[in-house]
């Protein structure tokens, strides 16, 4: 990838003119995606061991958004940090574009729920700081960063930082940064979480936007079943710890998509409806073992069922 | 810059006709009736005042400070001391910093230095003047030594505590974003505890004024009194020399100057360090 990256940068010639944002820079399905087979993690030693993740294994199509969805403290975040590589996986493999995972790369951007924005440097500064870490400040990386600016609404915000920007903008900062440095797959740990209503809606939109121009293979990590059918190509539903994938539904609507469309169409409620379901039966399995964070969800379930 | 130049004014422009203005101004007026009634309380009211009848009062020590400004030698007093203030401060900064800096970076480093420094650290600048004037060459470089360590450890302490307070985040992202370590002590390490660095110098900088008065007291105003004459070896030595010749509206304006003085350098540097961390103010 980083060959690639600096094969395309010499070709370029270096002295063209600031190239107009509307250049398409080439980004789509690149590599052949991540797969994780047989993945097994457990934490401590002896009586004291703790399974987290168990025999888990799917795959990252190549050019497509895969959510991941499931009960809560079920072990997303931790196959979060295997896939990026802060941590090794006691058994299985997991491979990205072929390659063993076996630390940190710049082949996998992670995006986490906190805001990681860095307070001295100024919105364009912050999109610009992975292409200039690598020695990367050509015209067409500037150009690129012009063209997300764009994307994500922060056009007239470049030169504002990040503690002038509101909440929603700061995350969508975040994401043109880590959009830039065009990792061949993208990790978003529950990026949205904490946004209220209106702002999260809006996030969704910019970013199924930025989804549809680029089609960065991505992996995103939520639990709200909403934003999952409406960002998804599939969804990997996941059971309660020790976990493993439950189920993968593929989500075919076309794109792009709407918000209004998504609540209004039939395959998408039928989706959901079979997703809620399956969210059930694995919530009811956690709180048979006494989590207190299932009975939420079981509730809500129940009368949801009541309703219909 | 105009926008800014005008939210300013008009900040200073509601503060001027505001009841926090108006309160200060009363405050000040009652503090300086009661210490003129005080120092004047024999003649007016037949009977001494404890301790404030034997402070010379405000409107003389304003005869005297209108006088002062107009000799030289004053001047070459404040001269002096706001030079081994300055002397003593760039240094603390020029070795504070980096010290600093490596002490927080490397485990090894700080493992070597901090009991050394922290034995050092409670020694009161002033507990080193006998031992630097024996030290160094002249008196000159005695003072501005002793000023040095006035703000030496403040920015040292402060430098290593900002830098440990960065976020580990930023180092995560930056590392994943393909940073060299380099990279990183220079994106986000310095900029990270520029804030720090501040607020450690801002505070040292008035530690700074307090220890050189001090030194040049005790050590006699430095080599540079015997060229000036009586009041040529810095403010300290000045408000000495006015106490030696009984004369006590100097002192009082002596000290009135030292206040001047150290009240414009924390706002000078105040506003650099503003100017250097747009991020934190630019709200």
């Amino acid at each position: 990838m980083q060959q690639l990256l600096q094969e395309l940068s010499h070709k370029m010639t270096p002295h063209a003119p600031p190239v107009a944002p509307t250049v398409s820079v080439p980004l789509t399905g690149v590599g052949t995606g991540m797969i994780v087979s047989n993945v097994t993690k457990t934490y401590g030693a002896g009586e004291f061991t703790k399974q987290v993740v168990q025999n888990c294994s799917f795959t990252i199509e190549s050019g497509k958004l895969t959510v991941m969805i499931g009960p809560s403290g079920c072990g997303k975040s931790t196959l979060i940090r295997l896939l990026a590589g802060f941590e090794r996986p006691t058994s299985g493999t997991i491979t990205i574009g072929g390659k063993p995972v076996s630390g940190p790369g710049l082949d996998r951007m992670v995006v986490f729920q906190e805001t990681a924005l860095f307070p001295w440097m100024s919105t364009y500064d912050n999109i610009m700081f992975g292409p200039r870490a690598r020695g990367e400040d050509t015209p067409e990386m500037r150009s690129f960063a012009e063209l997300l600016l764009q994307k994500v609404g922060l056009d007239g915000f470049r030169k504002k930082y990040p503690a002038q920007l509101s909440g929603g903008m700061q995350r969508r900062a975040e994401l043109a940064r880590s959009m830039i440095n065009k990792p061949e797959v993208m990790i978003l740990d529950e990026p949205f979480r904490g946004l209220d209503a209106m702002t999260k809606r809006l996030m969704q939109e910019y970013y199924a936007n930025l989804y549809e121009e680029f089609r960065r293979t991505t992996f995103f990590v939520t639990t709200d079943i909403d934003e999952a059918i409406y960002l998804a190509d599939r969804i990997l539903i996941m059971t309660n710890i020790p976990t493993q994938v439950r189920a993968v539904i593929d989500v075919d609507l076309p794109r792009p998509r709407h918000v209004e469309d998504i609540t209004e169409n039939d395959a998408a409620n039928a989706i959901k409806m079979k997703a809620l379901g399956l969210l059930h039966e694995e919530a009811m399995k956690s709180f048979a073992r006494g989590s207190k964070a299932a009975a939420d969800f079981i509730d809500a379930y129940a009368r949801r069922m009541a309703k219909e | 810059m105009v926008a800014a130049a005008k939210a300013l004014s008009t900040k200073f422009a509601g503060f001027v006709g505001g009841d926090d203005f108006w309160r200060g101004i009363v405050a000040i007026a009652a503090f300086l009736i009661f210490w003129e009634a005080g120092s004047r309380s024999h003649a007016w009211f037949g009977f001494s005042f404890p301790w404030v009848s034997q402070v010379p009062a405000p409107t003389a020590v304003l005869q005297a400070m209108f006088k002062l400004v107009q000799e030289p030698s004053f001047w070459n007093s404040a001269f002096l001391s706001t030079l081994r203030v300055f002397e003593g401060f760039f240094a603390a900064m020029v070795i504070g910093i980096p010290l600093g800096l490596a002490m927080a970076v490397s485990r090894i480093f700080f493992g070597i230095t901090f009991p050394v420094f922290e034995v050092l650290r409670p020694i009161p600048p002033l507990a080193w003047v006998p031992a630097s004037i024996i030290f160094w060459p002249t008196q000159e470089l005695s003072i501005a030594f002793v000023t040095f360590l006035g703000a030496f450890f403040t920015i040292v302490i402060n430098v290593i505590g900002g830098a440990r307070a960065i976020d580990v985040r930023y180092f995560q992202a930056a590392r994943s974003m393909g940073s060299s370590t380099w990279d990183i002590f220079r994106r986000i390490i310095l900029p990270g505890t520029l804030p720090s660095i501040v607020v450690g110098a801002t505070v040292g900088v008035g530690i700074t004024w307090a220890v050189v008065v001090a030194a040049e007291m005790i050590s006699g105003g430095g080599s540079a009194g015997s060229v000036g004459g009586a009041a040529g070896g810095g403010l300290g030595f000045f408000i000495w020399n006015s106490y030696v010749g009984g004369s006590y509206t100097q002192i009082v304006a002596g000290m009135i100057s030292i206040g001047i003085a150290g009240y414009v350098s924390s706002a000078l540097l105040r506003k650099i360090g503003n100017w250097m961390t747009p991020w934190l103010s630019e709200n």
